[in-house]
């Protein structure tokens, strides 16, 4: 992947990294830096809808999503738009998806986009990747070997891809595609990526469940129980550290944690960390440019004890 | 029923009888266990033309009962009661009294779409589960849901400025279904949340819940946005057949 041209990559944060995900933002940004791959934010971007705006209208839901991706495409020219957030990629690749396929969706899009005084997006016109993606294709996992300067050798890591990253399968159309592709069913992007640092990569069986992000608060005792299976099955693998690569799920996590501690007096031992941050410290970036002291969960007392932080 | 997880028979239909001797033979207890029989005559077949209207049903009619949803449905391995193979088929033959017994919980999808992932059919259980709860709050069967109110406190700031600020969110979020927010829970996180930060970030995060993010130039698609939720919230109760007042 070293020759391709770099283009650059056009970056949508979203809401929840500019907020409670503070640190992912952060962590990806160092890791680009690091890295040399050019990021760009998407001008004056808006909110994709989350898992909300759906529920009143999925075609609204379309539409947010759609701005971001015409603003990249036509305003900026990027081909490609990377986003950290499993919900944001998940509802751009929907937006995609439904422009491509569904005429009702085509014509909402367009008559809200007139209305709002912008130029509609068209299918194809943008990439929509993950950070996993990027990484992946920009550097991959030997280059991530090649500039290993601290080894997460010893570091047990169960690895948590939640439910946005990969359902529903058809608005991935390049995954599930045999080789080196993701896989829906069981995804291996992080696990290489993290093997490749140096951790040893439990075989966790929750990767893709689901931590009842959608309900934490409306439904907290549902999200507490669910996140106790996902922390319990972390722990009997014998993982310390869950990696997340979803704001909603790394809060539901930290949340969910404490509140199954407060509630219901079940403590649970891995900690959560993005695994920008993870691949961070591996490449020899200091732990305050990553945000690990703006986790909630933890982390930096197992993470000075083995000598990476 | 092609699928028996979930049984039609009541419990307060089940009929034992503590001491019966029938021709001279002692059949107590469960040995005289019968089911009284019952007819069902209140069909409302309307009701799937109605979920197929709204937002995520419109393809319920595609459902084959394979129950690959409901086995592969997050809720219902904590709740054997939550089950969205059954609810479609109460639907899709207009069984609204039975449907009726569980509207209490069909909100609680989480839209982890493992549903949408297993189902053959492409019948979008997810969207399915999200139809049937607004059908039954718009119908005012059910009050509306914690997950109705958080999606509109959450929608309502969207469509006004473009983007969200999630400390205003939760502060809306309890304040419309009024919890308190010094839950005990909440105040460990937000005391472990501030652990290791200096007092800089902290004025800063501060700073964003006072200043509210917005996208620049917001008016035209916010007004646009105003008008699509306003015809869609007509569609809706057109038709269902419901009088166009707003419920809040």
């Amino acid at each position: 992947m070293s020759t391709h041209k770099r283009q650059k990559t056009g970056y949508y944060p979203g809401c929840a990294l500019e907020g409670t995900a503070h640190s992912y933002n952060r962590s990806t940004k160092a890791l680009g830096k690091k890295l040399g791959l050019d990021l760009v934010e998407v001008k004056n971007w808006n909110c994709c809808g989350a898992m909300e705006v759906k529920n009143i209208d999925p075609k609204l839901q379309s539409y947010l999503s759609s701005r971001v991706l015409s603003i990249a495409a036509n305003d900026m020219g990027l081909e490609t738009v990377m986003a950290p957030c499993n919900g944001c990629y998940h509802n751009l690749k929907k937006a995609e998806y439904d422009i491509a396929n569904d005429p009702a969706t085509v014509e909402t899009v367009e008559k809200l986009s007139n209305k709002a005084g912008h130029k509609a997006y068209s299918a194809e016109q943008v990439e929509t990747i993950h950070a996993l993606d990027w990484i992946k294709r920009e550097i991959g996992e030997d280059g991530i070997r090649e500039r290993l300067n601290n080894s997460l050798a010893g570091l047990k890591i169960a690895n948590y891809y939640g439910c946005m990253y990969t359902r529903p399968r058809h608005i991935f159309p390049e995954k599930d595609q045999g080789g080196d592709s993701e896989s829906t069913f069981k995804p291996h992007y992080m696990d290489g990526l993290l093997a490749a640092a140096g951790a040893e990569i439990v075989d966790y069986p929750l990767k893709t469940a689901c931590c009842g992000g959608a309900h934490s608060l409306a439904d907290s005792d549902i999200s507490t129980k669910l996140v106790l299976n996902l922390l319990d099955a972390a722990e009997a693998c014998g993982a310390d550290v869950i990696a997340t690569e979803c704001p909603t799920c790394h809060s539901g996590l930290e949340m969910h944690q404490i509140r199954a501690e407060t509630v219901f007096q079940r403590k649970t031992k891995p900690v959560i960390v993005y695994f920008t941050q993870l691949l961070g410290l591996a490449l020899g970036i200091k732990p305050k440019q990553l945000g690990i002291h703006e986790n909630i969960s933890d982390s930096l007392p197992l993470l000075k004890e083995r000598g990476l932080a | 029923m092609p699928i028996h997880e979930k049984s039609l028979i009541r419990p307060e239909n089940l009929r034992v009888q503590e001491n019966l001797e029938l021709e001279g033979v002692d059949v107590s207890g469960h040995w005289s266990t019968f089911i009284e029989s019952r007819v069902v005559s209140d069909y409302n077949e309307a009701i799937e033309d109605e979920i197929a209207a709204l937002p995520g049903g419109e393809y319920i009619h595609r459902c084959w009962q394979c129950g690959s949803c409901t086995n592969a449905c997050t809720v219902n391995a904590i709740d054997a009661e939550f089950n969205p193979r059954h609810w479609i088929y109460l639907v899709r033959i207009g069984l609204e009294s039975e449907l009726l017994r569980d509207k209490e919980i069909i909100w609680q999808c989480v839209s982890c779409n493992k549903c949408t992932y297993a189902c053959p059919r492409d019948v979008n259980p997810e969207g399915v589960m999200k139809s049937i709860a607004h059908w039954l709050e718009l119908k005012g069967h059910t009050a509306k849901s914690p997950a109705a109110h958080f999606d509109e406190v959450f929608a309502g700031q969207v469509f006004a400025t473009g983007k969200i600020e999630e400390g205003r969110i939760i502060r809306g979020f309890f304040a419309r279904t009024g919890q308190a927010l010094r839950q005990e829970w909440l105040m460990v996180m937000a005391r472990r949340m501030v652990r290791h930060l200096p007092l800089r970030m902290m004025f800063v995060m501060a700073l964003g819940s006072v200043l509210q993010p917005k996208t620049q130039g917001w008016g035209r698609a916010r007004a646009a946005i105003g008008e699509h939720v306003a015809e869609q919230k007509a569609r809706e109760h057109k038709a269902l057949g419901i009088a166009g007042q707003e419920r809040s």
